[in-house]
């Protein structure tokens, strides 16, 4: 790999890490709107890796833990803080906050509060551009837990039928909140599913940012090039617990010291120091930018006005529109 | 003018409206080959072409969703549910995804999307193929929810469904797609959210929807010879809802009577009673009535099927009532 790009994902990775570092520490202040969200760390190498294959133009869909999603997708920190903290100046001008967060301009189609929410509204938007010939890529990540719902089925099979260009990115961490996988899959993998929808399904290490990059450019590949979908399917795991006050009983330390061992933002960049293609110097300096730009990104949500009481009747319809 | 049915009328605004934009796809089950279960999109796959008429999986809920990706990326869609009582397994696609997409993300998006369905009874198809369920979107704003009665309204309302740039819930009733009506060659449009007095009147306001309307003109008709002068309303679309029309015509004829085929608990009776009581209560002559279907299931047999919703000798009756109601006090 182009060693450019290495330190793209790395530094890509970090910046997810940081961001959700922060994120539990403002929040500690009560700086946030609410204690509805989700922080995908340990997590971080999947995002990195799909979206660095990616053109602006291509479109994903995410889920409740999605902040990795979105950065990923280029968002601007700033606004999507100021979406955390509930204010006028956020994406969603407040009113989505952490798990409906979304932006149509850069091809986020939306987090989603409900679990499977949005394998329906990716395989829509796939259907449009196959219909279009515009050569766009969606990308839909779920988590397992997400693929037991029945939208699953529907819209793998649609997407198979119709060989659409989508790649369903299942985030595979192996818990649905406290429920393991194997007390609630039929099959022990995912992937293997894939074959019930003519579609290839293949297991990815979701802790190796390399690895996900090298699989997403394969079914974005085959996507464009008109070849139908793919389903991936990353295993990785999530660090902290479900969500805030999930102390995570229904794992072993053993199994988390594991996890832990083979952290993708640091056995990543371990291996470029070692390979020479990363100095410690550039680490700090990296990590000196990161800490600036989230610096900033919060003393913008802190200063960023609440919305108006207006703006509460604002936006349920388009206005002008079915007269 | 010239004289089509309510299903013409609708496969009329299909075509004419797929013509004028070559992006809208419209999907569905069965909707192909077959023209769709109730006939509506009969050789729309011919002339349009599969991608543009996609026959769909009996998928409901995969297929909202990807409706909704589609014209949220820009490409207006129409999807037919086969019955509005599939309309259940779409549920969390409709009320969760669609009708709060536009809110949730802060107005950035656009969600040109019709879910055409039929309900209803009066075919003896039971429980599960006959029910009136638009009471249920009501409480979900976002979303837009037009009920035509004549295949004028059908036509006019639902080429400005579709050009809407929010999501509609298009509800036919099964036994209006053979009555006729006055139908204009020409090019029309009716905006969404007007109520129209189908019939003027002094004594009391009959108001009502889809098929009630036509058992409301003939309960009015019925009237005269009681020496009643009813109006009758037609509320077209219940989301928007023409509140003004229906105070007016209420603060008019200071009474009123609501009649609509879906169950009388929690249906739209008690919504636009609770409007007319809070907007013309010191004008009332008696309380607002209604007339609704029974509270329970849709039965099979045609004798049980039609006493579970109203009839016309009940509107009568529950007029009269009304009516008397007024000369004792």
């Amino acid at each position: 790999m182009d060693p450019k790009v290495e330190k793209e994902l790395y530094s890509m990775m970090l910046l997810i890490r940081r961001f959700e570092e922060k994120v539990l520490e403002v929040f500690s202040f009560g700086k946030l709107a609410g204690r509805m969200f989700h922080v995908c760390i340990g997590q971080e190498a999947v995002p990195t890796g799909v979206c660095s294959v990616l053109k602006p133009d291509d479109y994903i869909t995410s889920t409740h833990r999605g902040h990795g999603h979105f950065i990923a997708k280029n968002a601007d920190l700033k606004r999507m803080m100021a979406e955390l903290y509930g204010k006028a100046t956020g994406y969603c001008k407040g009113k989505g906050g952490s798990m409906h967060i979304a932006d149509i301009e850069l091809g986020h189609l939306g987090a989603n509060g409900i679990v499977g929410g949005s394998f329906g509204i990716a395989t829509g938007a796939a259907y449009a551009s196959a219909f279009r010939r515009d050569k766009r890529v969606t990308v839909c990540f779920f988590g397992e837990g997400a693929a037991n719902q029945g939208i699953f089925h529907e819209s793998l099979n649609m997407a198979g039928l119709w060989k659409l260009p989508i790649v369903y990115v299942c985030e595979n961490n192996f818990y649905a909140l406290s429920t393991p996988l194997e007390r609630s899959s039929a099959t022990e993998t995912l992937a293997e599913r894939a074959a019930a929808y003519d579609m290839p399904g293949q297991v990815v290490d979701g802790m190796d940012v390399a690895a996900v990059r090298k699989a997403a450019l394969e079914a974005v590949n085959r996507a464009r090039a008109g070849e139908g979908p793919t389903l991936l399917e990353c295993q990785t795991y999530r660090f902290y617990g479900h969500s805030r006050g999930d102390g995570s009983v229904y794992r072993t330390k053993e199994e988390e010291e594991f996890w832990k061992a083979r952290c993708p933002v640091k056995t990543f960049g371990e291996r470029l120091v070692a390979e020479g293609k990363l100095s410690l110097q550039e680490m700090e300096e990296l990590e000196k930018d990161i800490e600036e730009r989230l610096a900033e990104a919060c003393a913008f949500a802190d200063e960023s006005p609440y919305p108006s009481l207006d703006s509460l009747y604002e936006d349920v319809f388009v206005e002008g529109s079915g007269n | 003018m010239r004289e089509i049915s309510y299903r013409q009328a609708i496969q009329e605004a299909l075509w004419e409206e797929m013509g004028r934009d070559p992006e809208m796809l419209i999907f569905g089950e069965d909707i192909g080959l077959y023209g769709g279960a109730y006939a509506i999109t009969k050789g729309m796959q011919e002339e349009f072409g599969p991608e543009r008429v996609r026959d769909t999986p009996i998928s409901e809920a995969g297929t909202v969703g990807i409706a909704a990706g589609a014209s949220v990326v820009g490409a207006r869609s129409v999807v037919e549910i086969m019955y509005i009582d599939f309309i259940t397994l779409a549920m969390d696609q409709i009320v969760n995804q669609v009708a709060k997409m536009r809110y949730m993300f802060g107005g950035k998006v656009e969600v040109p999307l019709v879910l055409r369905t039929q309900g209803g009874a009066g075919r003896s198809s039971a429980a599960q193929h006959s029910q009136s369920l638009e009471r249920w979107f009501l409480g979900v704003p976002g979303l837009k929810v037009v009920m035509p009665a004549t295949p004028y309204d059908a036509k006019g309302l639902l080429k400005t469904a579709i050009r809407d740039s929010n999501p509609v819930i298009f509800i036919e009733h099964k036994l209006l797609y053979n009555t006729k009506g006055q139908v204009p060659s020409e090019e029309y449009t009716i905006p969404l959210g007007q109520a129209e007095v189908k019939k003027e009147g002094a004594d009391l306001t009959i108001i009502s929807y889809s098929r009630m309307l036509l058992y409301a003109l003939e309960a009015a008709n019925k009237l005269k010879e009681y020496g009643i002068d009813a109006e009758v309303l037609d509320l077209r679309s219940l989301q928007p809802l023409d509140r003004e029309t229906l105070v007016a015509s209420v603060k008019k004829t200071r009474c009123a009577l609501v009649v609509e085929e879906g169950c009388k608990t929690g249906g739209v009776g008690a919504e636009i009673s609770a409007i007319l009581t809070e907007n013309c209560f010191r004008g009332l002559k008696s309380p607002v009535r209604r007339v609704a279907g029974e509270d329970v299931p849709i039965p099979c047999s045609p004798v049980l099927e039609k006493a579970a919703i109203p009839s016309v000798d009940q509107i009568v009756r529950a007029a009269l009532n009304s009516q008397k109601y007024q000369k004792q006090i």
